[in-house]
């Protein structure tokens, strides 16, 4: 038997190499957020406090351009519930792996942003390795990363110059290897094919503002279609 | 915008992005057994999702003008590449990763 203290030390020690490359990612991306904030002309608490409350990235790059505009609340929850409508499809396929985390779970929900939960759901967790806990820690430690980068660009600001140009591929190359990591595990490639061909041609037609909401609803449409007429083996699991 | 404003502005984007995380577990907890269509949608979501997000990174490529997406092309492949080869996470986006950066940044001092 290995005492909690143990079992939470265990689970820290193998969430930590996961989140490397979103600590290159967040602190980087972070780091820009706070500097485009402190540039508009707002304290590092903005930042700070925003990075930590809200925790979902490109929304907060848009709450800069909310707070320097008028006061529009009913506009601001109609753009900040487009933007994160992602999260609902999120929700949908960790009803499970959430399950029977106690207390972390509202923390889990809470912080589950693109990363977090792209990590979460992927990576085959050893069995010796408490489920609740190492999914606790990737999440937290991702939410550090972005309020440690935020708060640091808030402060130093346009302080701050080295090429860093390019680095932010780094989110891309990430979810290149999640999308890969998808493929190789499952059987039927149908569900990935259509995520990247319906969302492909949402951009084309849609163009890069507007093409998250209509891509959702081709991909839900899409796979709620091919349900009805299951192939041999329908599910992609 | 007062600062009160201001307040209120972040509150409601917190609550917009918590709405949008939390709506699904609301739905359906834990305790009540989830509908099939749910069920199915929570099996075959995340391969379409992660089809999404790589295709939500590369939103602001264009073929056209600039480096014409080929910095990005070549580094998604060498990803794709080095991860059939390893399969090292790590490895596959460090290499893409620096292989973009010293693309565009190669880009960048030859056009100037």
């Amino acid at each position: 038997m290995q005492s909690k203290t143990q079992m939470i030390r265990k689970a820290f020690h193998s969430a930590f190499p996961y989140t490397i490359p979103i600590f290159a990612g967040f602190w980087f991306l972070g780091l820009t957020y706070g500097i485009y904030m402190n540039v508009s002309g707002f304290g590092f608490w903005y930042p700070m406090l925003m990075s930590l409350t809200i925790f979902a990235g490109s929304v907060e790059f848009v709450t800069v351009n909310m707070l320097m505009g008028a006061f529009h609340p009913v506009q601001a929850l109609a753009i900040t519930l487009m933007i994160n409508a992602r999260h609902l499809f999120y929700g949908i396929s960790m009803l499970d792996k959430y399950k029977g985390t106690g207390w972390k779970k509202f923390y889990l929900i809470f912080g589950m942003c693109d990363e977090s939960f792209s990590i979460n759901y992927t990576t085959e967790i050893p069995e010796d390795v408490d489920k609740g806990w190492f999914m606790f820690f990737v999440t937290l430690l991702n939410h550090f990363y972005w309020f440690f980068g935020a708060t640091l660009g808030g402060i130093f600001g346009s302080f701050i110059h080295f090429n860093t140009d390019g680095l932010e591929f780094v989110m891309t190359a990430m979810f290149v290897v999640i999308f890969m990591e998808q493929w190789l595990k499952d059987q039927k490639h149908t569900s990935a094919l259509l995520g990247l061909g319906l969302s492909a041609l949402c951009l084309i037609v849609f163009g890069a503002d507007h093409f998250m909401i209509p891509a959702m609803a081709a991909i839900l449409t899409a796979l709620t279609l091919i349900r009805k007429h299951p192939e041999k083996g329908g599910d992609a699991a | 915008m007062t600062l009160t404003q201001q307040i209120i502005t972040i509150l409601i984007v917190i609550l917009g992005t918590m709405l949008t995380r939390f709506l699904p577990f609301l739905l359906f907890p834990s305790e009540k057994p989830t509908p099939e269509y749910v069920r199915y949608l929570g099996v075959v979501l995340p391969a379409a999702i992660f089809g999404l997000l790589v295709i939500y990174c590369l939103k602001n490529v264009n073929v056209f003008t600039g480096n014409h997406g080929i910095p990005e092309f070549l580094s998604i492949a060498l990803v794709i590449i080095l991860h059939l080869w390893k399969r090292q996470m790590l490895l596959s986006i460090a290499g893409g990763t620096v292989c973009y950066m010293l693309l565009v940044q190669l880009a960048a001092s030859l056009s100037t």
